[in-house]
């Protein structure tokens, strides 16, 4: 396997300028903590979004939910929507990549998009690798159910992890099951021993120098954002309190009766997050929520994909 | 020392533990009585769109911008550089500006993430000091009790200023708070 984040950061010591280190890819990453990352298919709901106070959007053809009702192969989105979404908003642009589709990473990187989400919710294109997201400059999000996978995405070189949840279905129990996983992991990490720590990295699946630095530090190299299935700004409350960092909003904005008003509604309530008057007010009159389904009985778990 | 760290959205918890290990009490900042009595206020990196939403809606713009009016000190960072500049040339009109510090900076001037990098800036001390640029602002002009306390070191944009200081105010279009070197934060709190 390739180094390990901390020894990327240190390759970019020098005078001049280094563009695409870890530490430039995780800083964005940083940047977005606290905030609400929107899934839009068109610049005028890119607009919508900004307006609403989204931290970044997520560009792509057909939401979660569409692509579950209308199937097929999910593939990256046209260079050209996501070049007018681009252009529509100021804040960061992130666009998907299949599983293990470098190439389509590729062209989302010369597009100049600011995140690559290399992600489940298309079809994946390798059944065995992931990206070898060193080879980037532009940062990645992958999704994990786990600690370890989250962990094996990080030595990939993923700048940010999020929960995968169940995309696409407004439940956000699958999400809140990731996030518990990972986050409880990395508490009972640190109460093992170093002789303990040698067999938990392989029980993980992970690398043993990775799984030591979670276990000092109490919490991932990279942070931690919730994704799958949020639809309300309760949602956004609880995994906030659960510990993401930030959240992942795809259907639930758009496939509410009223966008706007519930996009901004999960805004606040991320923000003001341990406040629950704060949410119950930003909660009321928000028309109807995306209708969704019971993750437990979607035809298809899209977490499953990617390991 | 109390200082009061912005906390609506973006890298505040990072600010706070820079805070924490330079000897400074930090206290999150959400609502207006979160403010009052602080020694100081750093306003993160983050999405100055999402912050200028945020603060309204958390009826906080008065209360700061009153603090700031009475001398309270201040350090901006990336996006709170942004907000604390008299001027922002192509900002949103909806984006509030504090008008603590008479620069005017633009926003992206950098660039996209693509763009994004650290580089070595000269503070004046002698150390080149590791400065992580995310998505940054560009100062385009100072007024004139500004004063220039670092630019970049070497490069195309060599003497590009990126660090100022008005009075008790501070702004950097760089984030000291991800690259882990307390000068900035020290120098801030010499201030408060």
């Amino acid at each position: 396997m390739r180094a390990m984040p901390e020894s990327h950061a240190g390759q970019s010591s020098g005078a001049y300028e280094a563009r695409g280190t870890f530490r430039v890819k995780r800083g964005l990453a940083e940047m977005l903590k606290g905030g609400v990352i929107m899934d839009v298919v068109t610049p005028e709901q890119a607009k919508i979004a900004e307006d609403s106070g989204a931290a970044a959007v997520m560009a792509l053809e057909r939401v979660p939910a569409d692509i579950r009702a209308q199937g097929g192969v999910a593939r990256m989105s046209d260079p050209e929507l996501i070049e007018g979404i681009k252009a529509a908003v100021t804040v960061p642009v992130m666009a998907k990549a299949r599983i293990g589709h470098f190439a389509e990473a590729q062209v989302l990187q010369s597009l100049g998009v600011d995140f690559v989400d290399e992600s489940e919710v298309l079809t994946p294109a390798d059944g065995v690798n992931h990206i070898d997201k060193w080879a980037f400059t532009v940062p990645f999000v992958c999704g994990a159910t786990n600690l370890g996978e989250a962990l094996r995405r990080i030595a990939e070189g993923a700048a940010m992890i999020r929960s995968k949840g169940e995309a696409g279905t407004g439940d956000v129990a699958v999400a809140v099951t990731h996030l518990r996983e990972i986050l409880g992991h990395i508490r009972r990490l640190g109460s093992l021993d170093q002789a303990e720590l040698y067999a938990e990295a392989k029980n993980l699946g992970a690398p043993l120098q990775l799984v030591e630095e979670v276990a000092k530090a109490g919490k991932l190299p990279v942070p931690l954002f919730c994704a799958g299935g949020l639809a309300t700004p309760a949602d956004a409350s609880l995994v906030m309190q659960l510990g993401a960092e930030a959240v992942f909003v795809g259907s639930g904005i758009f496939k509410s009766s009223e966008p706007a008003r519930r996009a901004r509604a999960i805004v606040e309530a991320t923000t003001h997050y341990a406040d629950p008057a704060f949410v119950a007010k930003v909660s009321r009159g928000l028309g109807d929520a995306m209708s969704g389904q019971d993750a437990s009985k979607a035809a298809e778990h899209l977490a499953e994909r990617g390991w | 020392m109390k200082i009061g760290v912005l906390a609506l959205q973006g890298d505040f918890a990072l600010h706070a533990a820079m805070l924490a290990a330079a000897g400074a009490d930090p206290v999150e900042v959400r609502s207006g009585s979160d403010l009052l009595p602080l020694d100081g206020v750093v306003i993160p990196g983050g999405e100055s769109t999402t912050m200028s939403m945020l603060l309204r809606s958390a009826g906080l713009v008065e209360p700061i911008s009153g603090a700031l009016s009475d001398g309270m000190p201040a350090l901006g960072t990336c996006a709170g550089m942004i907000l604390l500049a008299k001027e922002v040339t192509d900002g949103r009109a909806d984006q509030i500006s504090f008008a603590a510090i008479d620069i005017s900076v633009r926003r992206n001037a950098f660039g996209r993430q693509a763009e994004s990098f650290e580089a070595d800036i000269d503070i004046g001390d002698g150390e080149p000091l590791r400065a992580v640029f995310i998505r940054a602002p560009g100062v385009e002009a100072t007024g004139s009790e500004v004063e220039v306390l670092g630019r970049l070191a070497f490069g195309p944009r060599a003497n590009e200023a990126v660090l100022c200081r008005q009075g008790a105010v501070m702004a950097c279009s760089f984030h000291p708070e991800v690259s882990g070197d307390a000068r900035i934060h020290e120098l801030f709190l010499q201030h408060c």
